[in-house]
């Protein structure tokens, strides 16, 4: 009798199907290490960016202050309330919280000029994640990297406030907004900067773009995190190596070495932070390495021989239409397989 | 033939319903390439129409002549004259707006919009049907054109018809009277229609 009456209780006390989770036992099927690392989500990923950008960040406001801050406000505000907008057109439950938004603001704050207006940062945020992310069906989906997509559209629109032009100012620490930038200089002018302030940083440009130093901090960060993988930035730079390497060998020797080829302009931010985005960017790890080399070929070219002083964005946007096709082509071959 | 639509309900359906641009997709040369300003996009839309009225009606009183293997022929001959009369009588009369259109003009002769409607109306319907048809179809092709066209010179120039709307501040978006803006904006205004359409059924 007793045992009847707790057996029943025990049937009572069983839970009712879950209706969220798979009814039937769900064998995974995939290729080994079948050990996968479960603390990895976007969310952990996105945080991570957001620490390896603290270099580029503190640095950018140390150099232009005010200005940083603004292009800060008005980006992240933008893309966090385009985020907003957008999601709840499409009806689904917000996505702030994997802070990709978050992500994507920071990243083309730090891509545009300190001195661009307000209405730059506010529509390149929105073009940024309307056109370049929800409209493809949000994160995960989108073919070309969002921040570059909304970068793309003011430097195109907006030229002129996008040159980062320069004229007399207070209101930054170390009198970089009153030069023109680095990149520019050299193909107007045929100045070049010296290696050091390309290094750390006491350059106009764009607001992260200026230290190689913050850069190189946090990218190594990321790659040390396996946030990103090392053979993006390895093949860009071997590529840009190379035929930097080539043009000083060959070309005329006004002192723009390989080296201001590397540290100066976005190379190195575009290299950790850019093209590195894990949905744009190929899954193998051939297929990266290919597409880093394709991105610094591409900035090569377009730095040596287009009328742009600089490449890095318009590198990254060719190479993201090519990942599809990198993909097929680096498929690993399955173990066994002749 | 008792199921073919009548004049009026042709007329109707070519405005929305049955748009040759946002319904059809047709036409999406022009449409992409004659855009950027609203004065270019009302021409073009006033050429086409010219020669899609004139072709129907031709067509439609020759439709028991055509034999099915050369109607194509017929077709395209057809319409070459009619775009070779639009063409001069634009560069006769409206000499700067000719050299604006360019190419565009010529290539009406390949406008799929035209090709259609000789094939399913005029072909087979009485005149007064394929007028009516033609009146239509070049409504709703002015409608598409007007519409990017004033989105992308408002946004683009700040002005409607050359003359300045915006205020003194507006930055011109200068990319939207590039190729990439008619792009953006007949994709962005599709889907605008895709989505109040499916609202509307649902």
């Amino acid at each position: 009798m007793t045992t009847e009456k707790q057996l029943n209780m025990q049937d009572s006390q069983v839970k009712p199907i879950d209706e969220t989770r798979p009814t039937a036992p769900v064998i995974h099927v995939s290729p080994s290490p079948h050990l996968a690392q479960s603390t990895t989500s976007t969310r952990r990923m996105m945080v991570d960016v957001l620490v390896a950008l603290v270099p580029v960040v503190a640095m950018s406001l140390f150099v232009f202050r005010g200005y940083a801050l603004f292009q800060l406000a008005v980006c992240l505000g933008g893309s966090l309330a385009a985020e907003l907008l957008f999601v709840k057109m499409r009806g689904r439950p917000s996505t702030l919280k994997d802070f990709s938004a978050i992500v994507t603001g920071i990243i083309l704050a730090m891509s545009l000029p300190g001195t661009a207006p307000w209405y730059v940062g506010l529509i390149a945020a929105f073009v940024a994640v309307g056109i370049g992310k929800i409209i493809f069906g949000g994160l995960g989906m989108n073919l070309f990297n969002p921040a570059m997509v909304g970068r793309a559209f003011v430097m195109i629109s907006f030229a002129g406030a996008l040159a980062a032009s320069g004229f007399e100012d207070v209101r930054s620490a170390v009198d970089a907004v009153s030069q023109a930038t680095p990149m520019n200089a050299y193909k107007m002018n045929g100045v070049v900067a010296p290696l050091a302030h390309l290094f750390w940083g006491t350059t106009n440009g764009s607001l992260g773009e200026t230290s190689a130093l913050a850069c190189l901090l946090g990218g190594l960060y990321l790659i040390v995190r396996r946030t990103v993988s090392w053979e993006i930035p390895a093949g860009l730079l071997l590529a840009v190596l190379v035929i930097g390497g080539v043009a000083d060998l060959a070309g005329p020797a006004d002192g723009w070495t390989v080296l201001h080829h590397i540290l100066g302009g976005s190379l190195l931010f575009g290299a950790f932070f850019i093209a590195t985005d894990p949905v744009t960017s190929p899954l193998t790890p051939r297929g990266k390495f290919i597409f880093g080399l394709g991105v610094g070929m591409l900035i090569m070219l377009l730095r040596l021989f287009s009328g742009y002083p600089e490449g890095v964005m318009f590198a990254v946007l060719l190479m993201n239409a090519v990942t599809p096709l990198i993909n097929r082509w680096a498929i690993p071959v399955p173990f066994g397989e002749q | 033939m008792a199921d073919q639509p009548t004049a009026t309900e042709r007329l109707i359906q070519g405005i929305l319903p049955e748009n040759p641009v946002y319904r059809q997709l047709l036409g999406l040369c022009p449409t992409l390439a004659v855009t950027n300003s609203l004065m270019a996009a009302v021409t073009m839309a006033g050429a086409v129409g010219f020669v899609l009225l004139c072709a129907n009606v031709i067509i439609s009183l020759i439709r028991d002549l055509l034999k099915p293997h050369l109607r194509i022929v017929v077709f395209t001959l057809t319409i070459a004259t009619f775009v070779t009369i639009a063409d001069r009588l634009l560069a006769a009369y409206l000499y700067q707006m000719s050299k604006t259109l360019g190419p565009y003009i010529p290539l009406i002769i390949v406008n799929c919009i035209i090709i259609c409607r000789c094939e399913v109306v005029a072909s087979k319907q009485a005149p007064i049907v394929a007028a009516a048809d033609a009146i239509g179809q070049s409504l709703g092709f002015g409608l598409a054109l007007s519409s990017i066209a004033a989105i992308r010179e408002i946004l683009g120039t700040g002005a409607l018809f050359g003359l300045r709307v915006m205020p003194a501040l507006w930055p011109d978006w200068v990319i939207m009277v590039l190729p990439p803006g008619a792009f953006l904006t007949f994709g962005l205004l599709l889907g605008a229609i895709n989505w109040i359409t499916d609202k509307k059924k649902a």
